[in-house]
């Protein structure tokens, strides 16, 4: 077996294996926990509509915009980068229909006859790039900043590592570059990907999921309260 | 010097000399309280913490980023720039015991020993970034990006340093007052009925105690009773002249609840539970909370859980109290030409919902009011909430803090500082003697006594 064909065999299902049942326990571990019954008389009876704060914390306050700038800018640019290049990027749709087509026998074509938009290939490379550059530039702000360099621990390193990892693979696949064979890039590309996966739900990648059940909660207690969102 | 069990101490002195009430600056301090052995210490600190573990706190314990944003949103960190004041940072022993002992991937942890056991020294390091370094004012709260309410994990982790016994020697020391004395602050019922007899006379007002049946059952903070005890005759002024059948209630007086603050939930349930009693007792359909910002969350937000079940009477601040009564057009007041500018309480206002109650009442006041940038939600605390203004360690750093609030005053320019809480007023008074500070802040309660119109005291 090549490499290529274990990246794109065992190891791809056993990646995607581990993330699905890790996400599912992590996620329930935590939400099937008992939450008691706040009997204090509500100021505002509607608390659903703090789930309003899922949006409203994406970005900060004004009174709070100097401070975190930074990191909201670079956070921003990493994240869009690599969805959209996630996402959007012709060979990864590709990829994703084949794949629906293999579990469902078809794909967005064939259930309402118009496929998942693509990108070009030019700006798909140019925001994989920001991308990169968006996350070597939180990494060196991660190690110089005081707070962040105490706060962090081996997850935030890891984690930004089996982030930056694929972009990066990819980038090089795309490219041929490194004077490599195009199936070992692609490989490699795999096996990234499939980390990334393994990883996912015991770090704080987890996030992706979590930050709607966080933002949701606080969200319906403060404005149960009527304090500030 | 070893550590005291909770018998063998007679009530510590309070000093009433100083510009903030709190037990004497102690000779020798006792940060560490009763015996047990250091792994029972930890033990319990573990274990309450964890007991207290809901699907909300868990759900927060694993949204965390680290992105250290909420450094900017501390005061502590903001006059120092000390990244150990970072807010998520003062739970970090909490958060290695949550992922060792109560994760989903709980088991995993403790097999590898991903996380280290918390140790004793690692606990009594973290007390003072738990108790001296934060107020619980929740601005970090609305910073967080993951929307962690880091302010309510760290309410939850002082149960835990409670229970192990690892609490500044004052908020030890107050809560033992309370133990046996029945008051943390000196204001026993004796003090308080004698008090009353004295404003009564002084101030010639009537002022109902223990009156069988009433509508309304009113409360009073420690500070107010025994520093600020214009406020109790603000308080009698406004409801006579309201005639309100009221009254206050020697067996449920005080508000103040130095359980929650320093986590003792016990203490907790039990100031909280007489208040309760007392205002069922008189058949009160309102309770009016006093000018304190963490009474307001102990009986506003957490009476009825303590209680079991849903509040037979309202509870009101006495700003809500006050705006309610503006609003139906039953309280006038005169004018009073001056500008003045709102310090926002945390507990009333960013975390308690009162946002525009109190400017309500400076509105009906005619005061031009000055907003401080910022205010309201995102406003700055004073530094003194959460019992830090009590405890004397925590001195020199609450004084940094203090610093913000004298530029935010000044850069108003306006004649009155005005705000509705008795502690942070404390913490204003403590900081102005410390900085030879000129400005004086008021009390909204004194100030719509002052003004009321028609009233002829």
């Amino acid at each position: 077996m090549s490499l290529l064909d274990f990246a794109r065999g065992p190891a791809l299902q056993w990646s995607v294996f581990v993330f699905i049942v890790g996400v599912l326990w992590r996620l329930f571990g935590v939400l099937l926990l008992r939450s008691k019954k706040d009997l204090s008389e509500p100021r505002n009876r509607a608390a659903w509509k703090g789930l309003r704060l899922i949006a409203l914390r994406s970005w900060p306050r004004r009174e709070f915009l100097e401070g975190t700038a930074f990191g909201e800018v670079m956070g921003y640019a990493f994240h869009v980068g690599f969805l959209v290049t996630l996402f959007f990027f012709a060979p990864h749709v590709v990829f994703f229909a084949d794949v629906a087509r293999g579990l469902i026998g078809t794909d967005l074509r064939g259930l309402i006859g118009v496929g998942w938009p693509t990108l070009p290939n030019g700006i798909i490379t140019l925001l994989a790039a920001v991308s990169v550059a968006a996350l070597l530039a939180l990494l060196v702000h991660r190690l110089v900043n005081p707070v962040k360099r105490l706060i962090s621990n081996f997850d935030d390193y890891f984690s930004w590592f089996v982030t930056i990892a694929p972009l990066v693979t990819g980038l090089l696949a795309f490219s041929h570059l490194a004077g490599w064979p195009y199936e070992r890039l692609l490989a490699w590309h795999l096996l990234s990907v499939e980390l990334l996966l393994v990883w996912f739900p015991f770090g704080k990648l987890m996030h992706a999921f979590t930050i709607f059940a966080a933002r949701g909660t606080t969200g319906m207690i403060f404005e149960r309260r009527g304090a500030s969102l | 010097m070893t550590a005291p069990t909770a018998h063998t101490r007679k009530p510590e002195p309070l000093d009433f000399d100083q510009p903030r009430v709190s037990i004497a600056k102690p000779e020798y301090r006792f940060d560490m309280q009763g015996e047990m052995p250091e792994a029972e210490r930890v033990e319990r600190a573990m274990k309450s913490f964890v007991k207290d573990f809901g699907r909300t706190a868990a759900i927060y314990m694993e949204s965390c980023i680290h992105c250290g944003m909420c450094a900017e949103a501390c005061h502590f960190y903001e006059v120092t720039k000390d990244p150990k004041y970072t807010p998520i940072w003062k739970l970090e022993p909490f958060k290695q015991a949550y992922k060792r002992e109560y994760g989903p991937f709980a088991v995993v942890y403790r097999a590898l020993n991903l996380k280290q056991k918390v140790t004793v020294e690692q606990l009594q390091q973290w007390q003072q970034l738990i108790y001296d370094s934060c107020t619980v004012c929740g601005r970090c709260s609305l910073i967080c990006p993951m929307g962690i309410d880091i302010a309510a994990l760290v309410s939850q982790a002082r149960h835990g340093m409670y229970n192990a016994g690892l609490i500044p020697h004052e908020l030890w020391a107050v809560t033992e007052r309370a133990r046996l004395e029945g008051s943390p602050l000196g204001a026993t019922p004796k003090v308080f009925k004698d008090r009353i007899e004295w404003l009564a006379d002084d101030h010639e007002v009537e002022i109902p105690v223990d009156a069988a049946d009433a509508d309304v059952m009113c409360a009073m903070s420690s500070i107010e009773i025994m520093k600020y005890p214009d406020s109790v005759v603000a308080t009698a002024r406004i409801m006579n002249h309201l005639g309100l059948s009221w009254t206050f209630r020697l067996d449920g007086y005080e508000a103040t609840n130095f359980g929650l603050l320093s986590g003792n939930s016990a203490a907790q349930k039990q100031l909280t539970m007489k208040l309760i009693d007392a205002a069922v007792a008189c058949g009160a359909k309102t309770v009016i909370l006093p000018e304190c910002g963490h009474a307001y969350t102990a009986l506003r937000w957490m009476g009825a859980n303590m209680y079991g079940e849903p509040l037979p009477f309202r509870v009101l601040h006495i700003a809500e109290f006050l705006a309610e009564q503006v609003r139906e057009g039953k309280l006038r007041l005169k004018k009073v030409a001056k500008s003045a500018t709102f310090h926002d309480p945390c507990q009333v206002v960013r975390r308690g919902g009162a946002i525009e109650a109190p400017r309500e009442v400076l509105k009906a006041l005619g005061v031009e009011l000055r907003e401080m940038y910022p205010s309201k939600g995102t406003a700055w605390c004073c530094g003194g909430g959460g019992g830090v203004v009590a405890n004397h360690r925590a001195d020199d750093l609450r004084y940094k803090t203090f610093r913000i609030k004298m530029e935010q005053v000044e850069q108003t320019g306006a004649e009155l500082p005005v705000t509705t809480c008795a502690n942070c007023r404390q913490t204003f008074d403590d900081g102005q003697a410390h900085f030879k500070w000129d400005r004086k802040m008021h009390s909204l309660l004194e100030l719509v006594a002052d003004n009321l119109l028609g009233d002829d005291q």
